[in-house]
């Protein structure tokens, strides 16, 4: 049995998938954002496994993921603040309650 | 002659405009008035002598050999060039006519600023008045020295805004803003004939100028090819709808319907593009093209009955009017229908064209005569504070000048000799009688006509009875601002006669001796006798007379008096056929068809949105799940694709 | 005994990513699922670890478990009161999610391994002479040629201060 490039896709298809299914269905915003992290890191962990396995000889995967986990830090800072931001306004991080601005 | 006193006789009226228009309001009413006479002016002497220097100067740039006037286009700047063929130009052509028309446009102008000065005195929007009389002399003076006809279109209609302008001039009354309306909408009515001429003309002869033209009007005919329409040849209809446009301006039948109602606006603006200058733009223009009318004779047919039934028209209607500047209006509706013929009977066979002379001659003088008749009218009303000749009667005691120059004004339309109309009309007469008898039999008839109606006027306003009302309000002489134009226009209608017109216009340019038709002559000379003694009987002092007339044939004095009811006319083709029917039917389709086909896009694109826009939730869940949904589908779409 | 080490080595961390990466979506103490997570980002630090990528495992646990976990559970502290679960979901968002991931995986999976590419190289052929070291991953970040990196680089800095001053302005007190 040899380790090749489909083993590391399957849990990186899951990983996102269970993103998708988690950014579905929960209400609660931080929860949400877990979620937006776990598709991020799938896509991060793909960027690797493709650079490993198709060009061994070169960064690029790599770098991508590394700038991708750092857009990543920021991202999360900012969402975080408004997260923050929204409870003290409106009490709670449900995003059902978060409707003042629709239609 | 250098170029550039051309250019200041159409620059400084344009630049006195823009300064009255603009700075008029910071100005003092003296400081406006004085402005806009000094530009006149100054205007005035440099076409004079401009004018003068073509005449008489000898110089071979003028005037050839053979005495052949030439036409000079001082200069033509191209302003416009889309294409080769179609060059819009701005240029000063200097030809015995357009010379002619610069002295009685800068003289009548002059006169009227200066007379305006005493009538328009205290008026609110002085200066404004001022600045539409330059805007006026300037497009009138660039009308008639226009290089090409498209020039002359653009002034054309300049003069016809000024024109509106002026009318309009007492803007709080609105019988003035109707009829500045209703002159607006007829002359531009009438420019529509006059733009579709142009257009065809200028299609076949791939240019505008006036020179190429005229001078060789075959070869306008060649470029035709021949081509017909509805049995008549392209160029005689180019030159119909050209005439109309003519008609429109000139307020000839059955376009004639704004020009009564024109004198709304102040008397010295009647006087100057009422009388003297704008309506005669017509037979101007037909003057201009005449080479090219002589070719197609039954244009010029066309002329000759226009003309000649709305003279009679004009005249019988003049004849029982009750305001005095109306019956100017129609008198002068009726003497530009005389030049309208003249021109129309005129042929080179008969005494080398002789009636374009006569015509371009009656212009002259019947300028100068009318300018001295409105502006005496002018003097009336100021002095009278009415327009109706019931306010007036036993004026002359009170009002000697103005009796004097009026009466040498009728003198000189009924055709006195030896005032100016005696001349003019004479020659105007024996070149419709040369060209056919009934021709000059019925303007015969009609110069009578108008020797009755002005003396009826003259006796109406001076003699008949004194009106009681002088007791607490004495008229009197108006100001000298306004008693020296009626001297020196009457002094010019005395002498204007003996000009050797044919000396210096004629439709070839060549010189031409006139001579005076004893037998014309003394016809119309009786017959302008006879009708003058006429209405002596009539009207002179008060009497019964007229209103037995007028109540032996109420019907046929109603009619004149409400002038055939040409006005009732329009009005039930407009408003019943042209604004209840058709137009209300467009209306109606344009409210139930077109606008609900807009309607009904608004309303499913309203519905639709209603429908739909529970997608536009705000909810970001919602979104992910489209969005999601759509990326697999497109990259199931993707795969099935490629395999 | 490397191959089967790496194997070993491998089936834990898929089983690791996998399971805490269900339980991430799944739990309703919203605290268990930030350290759910944690898991599976170290789990995938691992990965990178197996596939040679020393650095970016390091930069994976420093910043994402070290600092992004730290912010999330601050997060969670700050607007969550103790043992307050998150309500039950709803059988319409449950189906709706189920049926979304569903597509997605069948989709994603099918793809997968239809897709002739991945059946080339062995990991063992892939790791055999490419060792990325820090030397080479300086040069690349801090120089301008082609693949190299100082303008992301720098843009990246100034992302991240702007996101410092972003989070203070938008989370202070008014």
């Amino acid at each position: 049995m040899e380790l090749t490039m489909l083993w590391y896709l399957v849990p990186s298809v899951i990983m996102f998938i269970c993103g998708v299914y988690g950014f579905i269905t929960r209400h609660n915003l931080i929860a949400i954002l877990l979620s937006l992290e776990l598709m991020l890191n799938a896509a991060d962990l793909n960027f690797v496994v493709f650079n490993r396995f198709l060009f061994p000889g070169a960064m690029e995967g790599m770098f991508f993921t590394l700038f991708s986990i750092g857009i990543a830090a920021a991202e999360t800072a900012i969402a975080v603040a408004i997260v923050v931001n929204i409870y003290r306004a409106i009490g709670n991080t449900d995003i059902n309650e978060i409707k003042k601005m629709r239609f | 002659m250098e170029m550039t006193l051309p250019i200041l006789i159409l620059a400084i009226p344009i630049t006195m405009f823009l300064i009255l228009g603009i700075g008029g309001v910071y100005m003092s009413k003296k400081m406006a008035g004085v402005l806009g006479i000094l530009g006149m002016g100054v205007t005035m002497c440099i076409a004079y002598y401009v004018a003068l220097t073509y005449f008489f100067s000898g110089d071979p740039a003028f005037i050839d050999a053979q005495g052949l006037r030439l036409q000079v286009p001082v200069f033509d700047w191209l302003w416009l060039a889309f294409t080769n063929a179609l060059q819009v130009k701005l240029g000063f052509l200097l030809d015995p006519i357009s010379a002619m028309m610069l002295i009685v446009i800068t003289t009548i102008s002059f006169m009227v600023h200066l007379y305006s000065w005493g009538y328009m005195e205290g008026e609110k929007g002085f200066q404004r008045f001022y600045a539409f009389l330059s805007l006026f002399s300037f497009s009138m003076l660039g009308l008639v020295v226009a290089t090409n006809i498209f020039q002359m279109y653009i002034f054309w209609e300049l003069v016809g805004v000024s024109s509106y302008l002026l009318i309009g001039f007492y803007y709080k009354l609105p019988s003035a803003v109707s009829a500045s309306k209703k002159a607006f909408i007829v002359t531009r009515f009438a420019d529509l004939g006059f733009l579709i001429g142009i257009l065809i003309l200028s299609f076949y002869c791939k240019t505008f100028d006036f020179i190429p033209i005229t001078n060789d009007p075959t070869s306008v005919l060649a470029s035709t090819g021949g081509a017909t329409f509805m049995g008549a040849s392209v160029l005689t209809w180019a030159l119909v709808l050209i005439f109309v446009g003519g008609m429109g301006k000139s307020a000839m039948m059955p376009l004639h319907i704004w020009l009564p109602d024109a004198m709304e606006g102040p008397t010295p603006v009647s006087a100057l593009i009422h009388a003297a200058t704008m309506v005669v733009a017509g037979v101007y223009l037909v003057a201009r093209m005449f080479p090219l009318y002589l070719i197609e004779e039954a244009s010029l047919l066309f002329v000759t009955c226009v003309g000649a039934i709305t003279a009679f028209y004009a005249a019988v209607v003049a004849c029982c009017q009750i305001d005095i500047k109306r019956v100017l209006a129609f008198s002068t509706i009726s003497q530009i229908a005389f030049m309208m013929v003249a021109l129309g009977v005129a042929r080179p066979e008969l005494h080398d064209g002789f009636g374009y002379m006569a015509s371009m001659f009656h212009l002259f003088t019947h300028a100068m005569f009318k300018a001295l008749l409105f502006l005496g009218a002018g003097a009336l009303i100021h002095a009278v504070h009415s327009n109706d000749y019931t306010a007036m009667g036993g004026l002359r005691k009170y009002m000697p000048i103005t009796h004097w120059t009026f009466l040498i004004g009728c003198l000189a339309i009924a055709g006195i000799w030896p005032f100016s109309g005696f001349f003019s009309k004479d020659e105007m007469l024996a070149a419709m009688f040369a060209n056919h008898w009934f021709w000059g039999a019925w303007m015969t008839m009609v110069a009578g006509l108008t020797a009755f109606y002005m003396f009826r006027l003259y006796y109406l306003i001076f003699w008949w009875e004194e009106n009681p009302h002088y007791k607490e309000h004495k008229p009197h002489d108006a100001p000298w601002q306004m008693s020296l134009p009626l001297i020196i226009l009457a002094a010019v209608s005395c002498v204007a006669g003996f000009i050797p017109f044919g000396e210096f216009v004629t439709w070839n340019r060549m010189p031409y001796h006139i001579h005076i038709e004893l037998p014309v002559a003394a016809t119309s000379l009786t017959v302008a006798i006879l009708a003058i003694a006429l209405a002596t009987v009539m009207y002179r002092k008060k009497n019964p007379i007229p209103s037995r007339l007028k109540a032996a044939m109420p019907g046929l004095w109603q009619a004149a008096h409400r002038r055939f009811y040409w006005d009732e006319i329009y009005m039930f083709i407009t408003h019943k056929i042209i604004f209840n029917i058709i137009c209300k039917s467009i209306a109606w389709f344009d409210r139930h068809v077109i606008d609900a086909t807009m309607d009904g896009f608004a309303k499913i694109t309203q519905k639709t949105s209603f429908a739909i826009r529970g997608m536009q939730s705000g909810s970001i869940q919602t979104y992910i799940v489209w969005y999601f949904l759509g990326a697999v589908l497109l990259a199931g779409i993707t795969w099935i694709c490629i395999f | 005994m490397d191959q089967v080490g790496n194997i070993i080595l491998y089936f834990v961390t898929a089983l690791v990513i996998i399971v805490f990466s269900v339980m991430t979506v799944t739990s309703r103490k919203i605290l268990r699922s930030a350290t759910y997570l944690l898991f599976v980002l170290l789990a995938t630090a691992v990965m990178y670890f197996q596939l040679g990528y020393q650095f970016l495992g390091a930069v994976q646990i420093a910043v994402y478990a070290g600092g992004i976990m730290v912010l999330f559970v601050f997060a969670i502290l700050l607007t969550h009161r103790p043992n307050q679960d998150e309500q039950a979901l709803t059988s319409h968002k449950r189906v709706l999610g189920i049926t979304c991931s569903a597509l997605g995986a069948i989709l994603l999976l099918f793809a997968l391994f239809t897709m002739p590419v991945c059946e080339g190289t062995t990991l063992c052929q892939a790791l055999t002479d490419n060792n990325v070291d820090m030397n080479a991953i300086g040069t690349a970040l801090l120089g301008t040629d082609k693949f190299q990196y100082l303008l992301p680089f720098e843009a990246v800095s100034v992302l991240l201060l702007a996101c410092i001053i972003g989070g203070v302005v938008v989370a202070r007190k008014r």
